[in-house]
């Protein structure tokens, strides 16, 4: 029961995946294909998390733990490029 | 001077040590299970790099005064001179040993020289991804003058 449960959730997380993918490529404007490449970046950690209970493993845990950081510092990353064109402050005047 | 990049800032004050912990316990865990010295030193260039995103490169060279070239240099330094240090005991380039000691707290640890290995690893990396952000940080700011 449990286990149609989770495939039934990984086809949505599919499906949601690749409606982002549209809206990344395809996006008007910037923070269009940011916010959707952030998305991604959840149901991506999402479809890992599902896979580790489906698979009954624990092996997963460092990769989901280090993807959601990475994913963390790429949109950090992004929105300050939106923000200010710039990525790192050479002295921001403190 | 008002900041206004306050909720970054705090954000970033509490996840770098989140983030360095979890580095460490990559760079620890490299033998057995997944880990080890390239995913530990790209974990702390990732913690850096989120410093250099909400602070400047003027307060993270105050921070941190290291050359990341000279790192990179002694981080390959120390691989190849644990790699040869094998040969001095007959074996070959790069063997592998470990052993197991009885320390007071820890009861029976095991110590492997693949870890001295990794650390060389890891400053390799460390410095090499380093060196390489702050080159282009500071190319982009010349550029844009």
């Amino acid at each position: 029961m449990i286990e149609i449960l989770l495939m039934w959730s990984l086809f949505a997380f599919s499906v949601s995946i690749a409606v982002f993918l549209y809206r990344a490529i395809k996006g008007p404007s910037a923070p269009d294909r940011i916010i959707a490449m952030d998305t991604i970046g959840v149901n991506l950690l999402a479809v890992m998390a599902i896979l580790s209970v489906l698979l009954k493993t624990y092996a997963f845990f460092e990769v989901i733990l280090l993807f959601g950081i990475l994913s963390f510092v790429g949109t950090v990353a992004f929105a300050k490029f939106i923000e200010k064109g710039v990525l790192v402050d050479d002295d921001n005047g403190r | 001077m008002e900041s206004k990049e306050i909720i970054l800032r705090t954000v970033t004050k509490l996840a770098i040590f989140i983030i360095l912990a979890f580095a460490v316990f990559l760079f620890l865990a490299g033998h057995h299970n997944p880990g080890g010295g390239f995913i530990g030193g790209l974990t702390v260039a990732s913690a850096i790099i989120l410093l250099l995103l909400a602070f400047d490169i003027k307060a993270v060279k105050t921070g941190l005064p290291i050359d990341f070239k000279v790192l990179a240099f002694v981080g390959v330094l120390i691989a190849v001179t644990t790699g040869m240090g094998a040969m001095v005991f007959g074996a070959s380039f790069l063997t592998q040993t470990f052993g197991h000691v009885h320390l007071p707290l820890f009861g029976e640890t095991e110590f492997a020289t693949a870890v001295l290995f990794d650390v060389g690893v890891a400053f390799a990396v460390l410095g090499t991804a380093l060196s390489i952000i702050f080159t282009i940080s500071g190319d982009i700011q010349r550029w844009k003058r």
